[in-house]
């Protein structure tokens, strides 16, 4: 039997010595230098563009934290996680429905795929924000009795609602693919094995493969979200107060709309960076199994770094590691 | 004489125009162990297959326990059997497979007990009480937290062994457990599988393991092309084969 996880001793009565460390000449890398100053010149000219423009930066320093952006950035939030909540469950859902053996089902999905995918999200909000021009009332009730719930669609379908509507379903279409994919990439053998100790077809996609697909679904779920950040915007249209349509809302005003089109950029990228780092953390988790150990994080190696720093052992020792160890994540705990 | 724990009866099974089992008549007894060899693609993965309704079978009947396979007789006719009743048929064989098709975000204990407690509903601390019962009777005792991937083959076999047999089955299936493995670690399965045999388990194995079959076996059967070719005493078949088929496959294996 052989324990994986353990290095190869090394052999206590070993003799030969370790042959001296190569020291190479180092090759040449001319280019490296006149990209960085390509680069520095196309840089500089942009700034320099800019800095006698016309644009004023102390508008946008002003704007940044007024009180009215950081609420629209918290709405542009909601409206995200909201949106991804609804494109993701019914993504599953559209995905299971689509492997599923039942045809009508089946066809249902791609039907709902086909039209959702074919048509621009814009549209799609727009139809929802003036739904009410066509369907005054909306009721739910029995149908071929009098018995029924009714209501008017102009106070039912607030703006939110149109553009988690749009977004949502939208999304959805996208994500069913992405789950779908997921779905395929895992082995049948493991559906087989579930199957023989007598799991149901629901069962086994629970606990089994919809796990074991996570690993493919989450990095392009994390780019969706990403995207999906930057897409409400779109709400605006339907008169949502987000963050493209409060800065506008602003510009309208005071004419600045370069300076606040910047404000709401920097925002954006600041959201956007952030879902970026938990992008990174979730994908972690769920490589969980697929590896035998994951390399560390970014955090994990700063505080590697810095404890190497301090117990570095004296010049010329003899105990210099040779290469990079392979520390498993629950080792450099020690410090900070 | 006893029900037999499965019974074959001219069992077909085509994929597409494939005929992979061409009229499969076996009996296999409680508490017997029955062997089957033959070359690759000769059908006998698929007949080990149907035997737990993985695969539909075609024309013919089987039985488990006296009951048939997937269907229900009423009036004269085959009912299909609703997945419920088919998922629970299964839950009472055991499968092992030749990939081990361990679930491998779980780790060896939660293998092992996700069966018992998703499936039969057992209280979590009974299951996992068995549950580590059985894996230190595969000899993996310490290694109930590991994830498969840091198993090797032959650890992960015996996982999948006492995952099948968490569900308490009445008829144990193995599919060439052992032709995955390194050499050395076959032994270490191949004992597991000899203990449960002297337990008195049903046990029905598709091998490659002359050396097992001729020791643990009952009986033995040789498939070829989707028919048996050859069955018998392990003893009879290997020692003194009748069918010049059987003599041609066994000079090559042995």
């Amino acid at each position: 039997m052989t324990d994986l996880s353990a290095d190869p001793p090394v052999p206590p009565g070993s003799t030969r010595a370790r042959p001296e460390a190569i020291r190479a000449v180092p090759l040449r890398h001319p280019w490296r230098w006149v990209s960085a100053v390509v680069v520095l010149i196309v840089l500089g000219a942009i700034v320099d563009t800019f800095a006698t423009s016309s644009l004023h930066w102390s508008v946008v320093g002003q704007y940044l934290f007024d009180a009215r952006i950081p609420q629209a950035a918290v709405v542009t939030l909601y409206l995200t996680a909201i949106a991804m909540v609804v494109g993701v469950g019914l993504g599953i859902l559209l995905a299971v429905m689509r492997l599923s053996p039942n045809r009508v089902m089946a066809w249902v999905s791609w039907l709902y795929i086909w039209f959702f995918r074919g048509t621009p999200v814009l549209v799609q909000i727009f139809f929802w924000w003036n739904i009410n021009t066509i369907l005054p009332y909306l009721s739910i009730g029995i149908p071929f009795t009098h018995l029924m719930v009714q209501a008017s669609t102009n106070t039912l379908v607030t703006p939110l609602l149109a553009a988690i509507l749009g977004l949502g379903l939208n999304e959805a279409a996208y994500m069913a693919e992405i789950v779908r994919a997921g779905i395929i990439s895992v082995d049948h053998g493991q559906t087989e094995a579930a199957q023989a100790l007598g799991m149901r077809r629901s069962l086994v996609m629970r606990r089994i493969v919809l796990p074991q697909a996570m690993r493919v679904i989450v990095p392009p779920t994390g780019n969706e979200t990403i995207s999906m950040l930057k897409t409400t915007s779109l709400a605006s249209i339907a008169t949502v107060h987000e963050l493209f349509f409060v800065q506008q809302d602003i510009s309208n005003f005071n004419y600045r709309i370069i300076e606040l089109v910047i404000v709401a950029s920097l925002w954006y990228l600041a959201m956007s960076s952030v879902l970026t780092v938990f992008q990174y953390y979730i994908e972690r988790h769920f490589a969980r199994g697929s590896v035998r150990g994951l390399p560390p994080t970014p955090i994990q190696r700063l505080r590697r770094m810095l404890f190497q720093f301090h117990a570095a052992p004296p010049l010329g020792s003899a105990a210099e590691p040779d290469g990079e160890p392979w520390l498993p994540p629950a080792m450099p705990h020690s410090g900070m | 004489m006893a029900t037999p724990m499965v019974r074959a009866e001219a069992v077909h099974k085509s994929f597409g125009r494939n005929q992979v089992l061409r009229g499969i008549d076996i009996e296999v007894a409680p508490r017997e162990v029955m062997c089957i060899i033959g070359p690759s693609g000769s059908g006998k993965s698929t007949f080990l297959r149907c035997i737990n309704h993985l695969e539909k079978i075609d024309a013919g009947r089987l039985w488990v326990d006296g009951e048939l396979v997937g269907y229900r007789e009423h009036g004269g006719r085959l009912h299909e059997l609703p997945d419920r009743e088919v998922c629970h048929k299964r839950s009472e064989i055991g499968m092992v497979f030749q990939g081990f098709n361990l679930f491998p975000h779980m780790t060896a204990l939660e293998n092992v007990i996700e069966a018992p407690v998703r499936v039969k509903r057992e209280p979590v601390a009974a299951a996992t009480e068995r549950g580590r019962a059985l894996l230190d009777r595969v000899g993996l005792g310490d290694r109930l937290d590991a994830h498969p991937r840091q198993l090797s083959g032959g650890q992960q076999q015996r996982v999948a062994i006492a995952r099948a047999l968490a569900m308490q089955p009445k008829l144990m299936l193995f599919d060439e457990p052992t032709s995955a493995l390194d050499p050395e670690l076959v032994g270490d399965v191949l004992n597991v599988m000899r203990d449960l045999a002297h337990e008195g388990m049903t046990m029905i194995v598709v091998t490659h393991e002359m050396g097992f079959a001729r020791e643990v076996g009952d009986s033995l059967v040789f498939m070829d092309s989707g028919t048996i070719v050859e069955a018998g005493s392990p003893r009879d078949v290997i020692g003194n084969p009748q069918q010049q088929r059987t003599k041609d496959f066994l000079s090559k294996v042995l």
